[in-house]
C-alpha cells in the first residue's frame, strides 16, 4: 500500500543540480580554509596587549631658582601659593593647555581632621593653582584602599576638587593598563590609565606614620597609582618604593604636612594620632622632601631603607640641606 | 454617529499610576547607594507592602516604624478593593506588561487564558502557610512576597548583570553569591506569563490573595447590568485578573485594571456601587479541606525546622550578620530576604546566606569578608532596613566612643598561622595591621629574630589579634595576600547582639 503522506518531490533539473552541488562544494572548501586560518598549536587565541611604560613628567627648572621651598604658616592656599612662587612660580611646571593629574593620598575613609588623608584645602589649592596656569584640564586620583566613592566623599577632597574647578577621576577596573616599571621587584603591573593620558604629574602626599615602612610620605605615596594585587608590595616594600619612585617622575611634589599623623598609621582613626605640622614642603626632588619630613615622625635617614635605595637609583638626594632650602613663614 | 473617545478614563488612569509606580520603584532602588542615598526613603515599597507589615508583626508584635504606612494599602483596599495589584505594584505591573508582549494571540485564545482556572487557589494557601509559619514566629513571607522578591532579584540580579554589560553604574563589579539563581527564578516568573497570563499574580502571590480577602467587604466594586449585557464576553479579552467579569465576577481576584469597562460595547459595566441590575458576585474561591491540610503541614515544619541546626540554637561562625543585627532568633523574625541591604552596601560585603545559618536563614544578609568587608564609618545597612533586622546605627554607636560608648562588635579576627606569610614563610607582610581601622589598632605585632634555613638571621614583624579591640569589620580577611582562603579570618564569635556566642571572660 503507498503511503498517505504522498507529496512527492520535484525532479532536479540540471541547472538545479549544478547550483546545489557547487553551493555544497564552495561551503565545504570554506570549513576547510575556515580551519587551516585557524590552525595553532595554541589552545587560545593570544591576544597581545600592549604594554606602557611612563613618560618623565618632569621639566627642567632654572638653575637659579631654590630646589625646595618650606612654608609654615595656617593658610593653606597662601602656603602653597607661597611656595610654588619661591620655585619660580606655577607657570614654570604648568604650560598653557597642560593636562595635569593630582595624586593626593585618599587611601581611606577617613575625615580631614583624622589626617589619614591629604588635607581637601591643599588639594583645592594646588586645583586652583593648576587652573590659574591654564591647565586645559585638571583631575586628582588616587585608587583608594576604602571604597573610593566614601574616600573621597569623606576625606572632602572631592567637594574640594568640585568648588576649584578641577575634576575627580574615580579609577574603575576597566581604568588599569599594563605598565612596565622597569623595577628590580616590579616588573609590569597595572596603573591607572590616567597617567598615560596627561601631561603633567603633581605628587601632594601627607605625612604619616607607618609600620612597616616606617613612614608613608612622597614616593610611599606612588602606592596609589597601581591595581591589581598590591597588597603583595609589603613583602619588600623599601625595593618596592624605591622601584616606583624610579619608575615615576612627578612634575612637582606638594607635601602635606599642615597634619601629621604621628602613630597609628596609616590609617589613624583618633584625633590623639594627630598632631599639628603647619607646614608645607614644596620641590622637585622627592626623595629630598621625604628627607626632611623623617623630622615630624622623629626618624632619621638610616632607619629608613627606602630613603637611601632611592638615592642610589639617583631619584634624588636625601641630603635636603644640600638643596639649600628656603625657609620662611606666611 | 461615533462618539470621540474619551481619555481621561480609569482606565488611562490606572495605565498613569502603573507607568509612575513601576518607574518609582526603579529610581528609589537605584538611589540605594552610598552616592544617592540622602534621607529618600528607599524601602517604601517594602514599608507599603501590607504583607510585610502584618507578617512582621505576627512573628513580634510590633510595627515596626515605617511598616505603619501600609496602612495606606490595606485600608483602601478594604473600601474599594485588590487595586493594588496593578494601579502600585511593580511585580504586579511587570507582569502585565510581560503578558502583554508574549501574548499576541488570537481573540479565542485570550479568552481562554483570561478565564478562571482552580490552580488560581493556590496562592490562598501559600498566604496560609506562611501566615500560620509567622504565627509560630518564623518569618519566611520574603521567599514569596513580590516586592522582596522583586526588590531581592533587582538588587541581586538585575542591576549587577546590567553593570556587566554597561560596565558604567558601580565602580566595581558587584558579585553576589547565588546570584544567578535569584535571578533566574526571577526569569523563569516572568516567563511563566507566556503560559498563564500574569502566572504569578493570579497563580502564586500571596500578597494578592491578602488582598484578595481583604476585599471581602468593599463596597466599590466592577458591576455588571445584567439588563444591558448581551453576553458577548468581550470584557474577558484583556482581564487582568481572570476574574470572570462576564459572569459573577470574582471580586478577590479582580485587579480593578478596569480595562472590562472600556472594553464593553454595551456600557454595562461600571465601577461603583451595585445598582438594581447588578449580576451577584462570587466570594473568595479556597477548598477548606485544602486550607486546613495546608495549616497543619505548616504547623509541622515549624518544629522540625526549629529542631536542626541553625544559627538560633548553635552558633555558626559563618553566620556574621551586619553591624546593628538583633540577635539570631529575633532577627530571623524580622527579616525578609529583601536585600536592600546588599544593594546599599559600598563594599559588597553583604550577601545572601545559602545554609550557614540553617534553613530559615536562606537568602538573609551575611559577611563574606573575601568579597568585600564592613566600612569601618558606614552604618547603611541599618537605615534601608524596612523591618529593624538590622536597627539604625550611628556612626558613633558602631564605632564606640571613648569612655562610654563601647563598640558594636560583629566578630572576631583570628589568625591561621600556617598559612601567614610573616609566621609560616618568615616573609614580610602585615597588610592586616597596616589596614586595621581601629585606634589603637586591633592587630598588633612582635619583633622576632628568626634564623632562616641559610642560617642567616632577620628581623620580622609577626602579627597578631588584639580581640578585645577587634570588631570584626573583616578588612583584614578581605586585604590579605594570601587570597583564596586569607591567613586572617573573622568568625562570628563575640558579636554583640549574641549572649551565647561569646568566648573570653570580658567579653
Amino acid at each position: 500500500m503507498p503511503s498517505k503522506i504522498n507529496h512527492k518531490a520535484r525532479k532536479l533539473s540540471r541547472r538545479e543540480f549544478l547550483i546545489k552541488l557547487s553551493t555544497a562544494v564552495a561551503a565545504s572548501a570554506a570549513c576547510g580554509a575556515a580551519a587551516m586560518v585557524f590552525r595553532s598549536s595554541e589552545p587560545v587565541l593570544r591576544r597581545s596587549s600592549k604594554i606602557y611604560t611612563f613618560k618623565n613628567y618632569r621639566i627642567e627648572t632654572s638653575a637659579a631658582l631654590p630646589k625646595l621651598a618650606v612654608v609654615h604658616g595656617h593658610d593653606a592656599d597662601k602656603m602653597i601659593r607661597a611656595a610654588v612662587d619661591k620655585l619660580g612660580g606655577i607657570g614654570e611646571f604648568i604650560k598653557s593647555g597642560d593636562k595635569v593629574l593630582i595624586k593626593p593620598n585618599v587611601g581611606w575613609d577617613r575625615q580631614p581632621e583624622l589626617a589619614a588623608n591629604t588635607n581637601p584645602d591643599v588639594v583645592a589649592a594646588v586645583v586652583r593653582l593648576c587652573i590659574e596656569a591654564r591647565a586645559a584640564a585638571v583631575w586628582v586620583t588616587d585608587v583608594s584602599i576604602n571604597d573610593p566613592y566614601r574616600s573621597f566623599a569623606r576625606s572632602g577632597i572631592e567637594a574640594a576638587v568640585l568648588k576649584a574647578g578641577g575634576k575627580v577621576k574615580f579609577t574603575t577596573e576597566n581604568d588599569f593598563l599594563d605598565t612596565d616599571l622597569k623595577g628590580e621587584l616590579l616588573k609590569v603591573w597595572p596603573v591607572a590609565a590616567f597617567y598615560h593620558q596627561v601631561d603633567k604629574v603633581i605628587n601632594i602626599p601627607i605625612v604619616k606614620n607607618h609600620s612597616l615602612s616606617k613612614c608613608t610620605l612622597a614616593m610611599k605615596n606612588w602606592y596609589g597609582v597601581l591595581g591589581g594585587q598590591r597588597n603583595r608590595l609589603h613583602q619588600d616594600i623599601n625595593v618596592s618604593i624605591a622601584d616606583l619612585a624610579a619608575a615615576i617622575r612627578p612634575t612637582l611634589t606638594i607635601m602635606d604636612a599642615t597634619r601629621v599623623l604621628k602613630k597609628n598609621g596609616p590609617t589613624g582613626g583618633s584625633l590623639s594620632d594627630v598632631a599639628a605640622g603647619d607646614t608645607i614642603i614644596a620641590g622637585v626632588d622627592e626623595v629630598a622632601i621625604d628627607a626632611y619630613c623623617l623630622s615630624f615622625l622623629d626618624l632619621k635617614v638610616d632607619v629608613v631603607p627606602f630613603i637611601q635605595m632611592a638615592q642610589q637609583r639617583g631619584v634624588g638626594t636625601a641630603d635636603w640641606r644640600s638643596l639649600s632650602p628656603s625657609k620662611f613663614t606666611v | 454617529m461615533k462618539t470621540p473617545k474619551k481619555f481621561i478614563t480609569l482606565l488611562n488612569v490606572r495605565r498613569v499610576y502603573s507607568v509612575f509606580f513601576f518607574a518609582l520603584f526603579l529610581v528609589l532602588l537605584y538611589m540605594a547607594d552610598f552616592r544617592h542615598l540622602k534621607g529618600y526613603e528607599t524601602p517604601l515599597f517594602l514599608e507599603l507592602d501590607p504583607l510585610v507589615g502584618v507578617a512582621a508583626f505576627f512573628t513580634s508584635l510590633t510595627v515596626y516604624k515605617g511598616l505603619a504606612l501600609s496602612l495606606l494599602i490595606i485600608i483602601p483596599t478594604i473600601f474599594f478593593g485588590r487595586f493594588f495589584c496593578s494601579w502600585v505594584c511593580p511585580f504586579g505591573i511587570l507582569n502585565q506588561w510581560i503578558s502583554h508582549i508574549f501574548n499576541k494571540r488570537r481573540a479565542a485564545d485570550d479568552y481562554k487564558t483570561n478565564a478562571y482556572r482552580a490552580s488560581y487557589r493556590i496562592k490562598y494557601y501559600i498566604l496560609a502557610a506562611l501566615l500560620v509559619l509567622a504565627l509560630f514566629g518564623a518569618l519566611q513571607i520574603g521567599l514569596f512576597d513580590p516586592i522582596a522578591l522583586l526588590t531581592r532579584s533587582f538588587a541581586v540580579g538585575i542591576f549587577p548583570a546590567a553593570n556587566y554589560i554597561s560596565g558604567g553604574i558601580y565602580i566595581k563589579q558587584p558579585l553576589f553569591i547565588g546570584g544567578v539563581l535569584i535571578a533566574m527564578i526571577f526569569l523563569a516568573i516572568l516567563i511563566a506569563n507566556r503560559f498563564i497570563t500574569r502566572f504569578w499574580c493570579r497563580v502564586l502571590c500571596p500578597l494578592g490573595a491578602f488582598l484578595g480577602v481583604l476585599s471581602m467587604v468593599s463596597i466599590l466594586r466592577i458591576r455588571r447590568d445584567v439588563d444591558k449585557c448581551t453576553d458577548c464576553q468581550k470584557c474577558l479579552r484583556y482581564c487582568h485578573g481572570g476574574c470572570e467579569p462576564h459572569g459573577q465576577l470574582r471580586y478577590s481576584e479582580c485587579h480593578l485594571c478596569m480595562t472590562c469597562i472600556e472594553e464593553c460595547p454595551e456600557g454595562a459595566i461600571h465601577y461603583g456601587l451595585s445598582g438594581d441590575t447588578s449580576s451577584v458576585h462570587l466570594p473568595v474561591d479556597v477548598n477548606r479541606r485544602r486550607l486546613i491540610e495546608t495549616v497543619i503541614g505548616a504547623a509541622v515544619l515549624l518544629p522540625m525546622m526549629r529542631s536542626s541546626v541553625n544559627g538560633m540554637n548553635l552558633p555558626q561562625s559563618a553566620l556574621i550578620r551586619p553591624p546593628g543585627s538583633i540577635e539570631e532568633e529575633d532577627f530571623l523574625r524580622r527579616c525578609i530576604k529583601c536585600g536592600q541591604c546588599m544593594r546599599v552596601c559600598p563594599t559588597n560585603v553583604l550577601q545572601p546566606a545559602l545554609l550557614e545559618g540553617g534553613f530559615e536563614g536562606l537568602w538573609t544578609p551575611i559577611l563574606q569578608n573575601k568579597i568585600g568587608y564592613c566600612e569601618h564609618n558606614c552604618v547603611l545597612c541599618g537605615h534601608v532596613c524596612p523591618t529593624g533586622a538590622i536597627v539604625p546605627l550611628t556612626v558613633e554607636k558602631k564605632i564606640g566612643k571613648k569612655p562610654d560608648i563601647k563598640p558594636t562588635k560583629i566578630g572576631t579576627a583570628f589568625y591561621d598561622r600556617g598559612r601567614c606569610l610573616p609566621w609560616a614563610m618568615n616573609i614580610e607582610c602585615i597588610v592586616c595591621e597596616e589596614v586595621c581601622p581601629i585606634s589603637p589598632k586591633a592587630i598588633w605585632f612582635k619583633e622576632e629574630e628568626l634564623i632562616l634555613r641559610d642560617g642567616t638571621v632577620r628581623i620580622l614583624k609577626r602579627p597578631i589579634v588584639d580581640t578585645q579591640l577587634c570588631d570584626g569589620c573583616g578588612i583584614c580577611e578581605n586585604k590579605c595576600p594570601v587570597h583564596d582562603k586569607p591567613a586572617i579570618r573573622v568568625t562570628s564569635i563575640g558579636e554583640t547582639r549574641s549572649r551565647a556566642n561569646r568566648m573570653t571572660l570580658k567579653g
